[in-house]
């Protein structure tokens, strides 16, 4: 069997792209930094949705749908986020996270 | 293809294309989380995004490749990228690399390693359900039927959401008050 047709390699992809999107999360500086590694844990999930429903689900043809709804929703936060940050910005003239520190004691 | 290579080559360079999505989608992530420039990580987020459209095209679903490069590539990467040239008009100066930075590093790649290899435990060692003998129609007809039957409740709502995205991030972005120095 063709390793393309086996479950294991799209999990493991999986896991590593959650991995590297919690690590961008801890590690950016940036406002728009932490999003792009919440993308990555958005692809991270709609990657195991699809195969372990190619894979293991007798209708395949619900993860497709699941996976289009996750990047609806993924599609809407970015919006909302890019906004956000540009209000930040116009606030701050930053968006480093180092400087948004306004409700520290 | 078939007729040119033969079966042998036509599965190797198949196996080959497979392999080099992988490298795409594993290296993409790579470079969005480890580049000091934010326009370079929204590059790896890129090509992260053109690795899982060849992931959805091997695992039978050509709709989600199309809408993946549609969707993320298209709409999601070119709005960050306006972002950052509405945001970061001159480029931060970078960051000193102490040894602190180094150790925090460090730190952060300890919870994300043990995720790693968590997750990859369980996916691989996982007592997965056997494959369904009886397989749906995974066909573009299928998803199209099941969203307008028994998804369509959600498929209203999530149009919906989207309005009130659109509408929440007019708001959100026109009415930013300056503070004053």
């Amino acid at each position: 069997m063709p390793i393309y047709q086996q479950s294991e390699i799209y999990l493991v992809l999986a896991a590593f792209l959650l991995a590297a999107g919690i690590f961008g999360l801890l590690r950016r500086r940036t406002l728009v930094g932490m999003l792009i590694s919440g993308e990555l844990i958005f692809s991270a999930a709609a990657l195991n949705f699809v195969a372990l429903n190619h894979f293991h689900a007798p209708q395949p043809a619900h993860g497709q749908i699941f996976v289009l709804f996750i990047m609806g929703l993924a599609a809407a936060e970015v919006s909302i986020a890019l906004s956000i940050i540009i209000a930040v910005y116009r606030n701050y003239r930053s968006i480093q996270t180092r400087d948004l520190t306004d409700l520290k004691g | 293809m078939l007729g040119i290579l033969g079966v042998d080559a036509a599965g190797a360079s198949i196996t080959a294309l497979f392999w080099f999505f992988v490298a795409l989608t594993a290296g993409g992530a790579l470079i969005a989380v480890l580049t000091t420039r934010v326009i370079r990580s929204v590059c790896g987020l890129a090509i992260c995004c053109l690795g899982l459209a060849g992931m959805y095209y091997y695992l039978h679903s050509p709709f989600l490749a199309l809408m993946e490069v549609l969707i993320y590539i298209g709409a999601v990467c070119v709005t960050i990228v306006f972002a950052i040239m509405l945001a970061e008009p001159d480029e931060p100066p970078p960051a000193p690399r102490t040894r602190a930075t180094w150790a925090w590093a460090i730190i952060m790649l300890v919870p994300a390693f043990g995720i790693f290899l968590l997750l990859s435990h369980l996916s691989l060692a996982g007592p997965w359900p056997a494959e369904p003998v009886m397989r749906g129609d995974d066909s573009l007809k299928a998803v199209g039927i099941s969203l307008l039957t028994t998804y369509c409740l959600a498929f209203e709502l999530i149009s919906l959401v989207l309005l009130a995205a659109i509408l929440g991030a007019l708001v959100v972005a026109r009415e930013g008050r300056t503070r004053e120095h």
